[in-house]
């Protein structure tokens, strides 16, 4: 299944990327199951993305909880809590 | 409905006229105006970029907009946000509403200012003398947002 994936702010520059195309196996089907696959690719995504860390996501740029579905062509985002105002 | 995100500065009396021009049914209008501080967390800060996810920023925008016009009456409303390179002193955000009545555009300006602060998708970074770094969230904000789905 292809998704793709963003990252912005702080999440973005520890990661060092900003997006990417990817295909993920079928069992990674939530936003929760996405971040802990992400987190198996090395030291700085384990840190980045670590559980208990404050780590927003969103799906088709709608704010989605771990528990909300991705599917093939969705555009999924990972970021920290917003700053604006 | 306006909502615009973007690099200019812009002119708040403008705005706030051209919301309520020729529209006899608009008794009162609210504005709230945000501006870049020089000190922030104890330390000073020079100059602030803001990020954001184009495309979702003006979405959650307008979604929260809908959410005020549901519950309020909201004539119009007009939201502006800069992103990109930002000094002290210089604007970063307008959110206006105009309606019939101040209570009702008193709490729609201050729920879409609530509700923009948590939930849409932009994030500062300040440079101070130490260097740069990503404002973190407060908790304050949070409880800001909060407390409107307690009210009314």
């Amino acid at each position: 299944m292809r998704i793709k994936l963003l990252f912005f702010a702080s999440l973005r520059e520890q990661l060092g990327i900003a997006g990417e195309e990817l295909d993920l196996p079928a069992e990674v089907s939530t936003v929760g199951a996405l971040r802990a696959h992400l987190r198996q690719r090395g030291p700085a995504w384990q840190a980045a993305l670590a559980e208990g860390k404050l780590v927003r996501a969103a799906v088709n740029q709608g704010m989605a909880g771990p528990a909300v579905t991705i599917v093939a062509g969705d555009e999924v985002a990972f970021f920290p809590p917003v700053t604006g105002g | 409905m306006k909502i615009s995100v973007q690099r200019e500065d812009f002119d708040c009396g403008a705005e706030i006229e051209a919301l309520a021009r020729g529209n006899p049914r608009v008794g009162a209008l609210a504005a709230f105006v945000g501006s870049v501080r020089d000190v922030n967390e104890g330390a000073e800060v020079g100059r602030m970029t803001l990020e954001h996810y184009p495309g979702m920023t003006e979405k959650s925008i307008g979604a929260i907009v809908e959410q005020a016009r549901s519950r309020w009456d909201v004539i119009d409303c007009t939201v502006i946000h800069r992103v990109g390179e930002l000094q002290p002193t210089d604007r970063i955000v307008l959110v206006a509403v105009a309606s019939g009545h101040r209570g009702d555009a008193f709490a729609a300006c201050e729920f879409v200012m609530d509700y923009l602060k948590t939930r849409a998708p932009f994030w500062k970074k300040e440079r101070t003398p130490e260097g740069e770094r990503w404002v973190e969230a407060r908790s304050s904000d949070d409880e800001a947002a909060e407390r409107w789905q307690e009210v009314k």
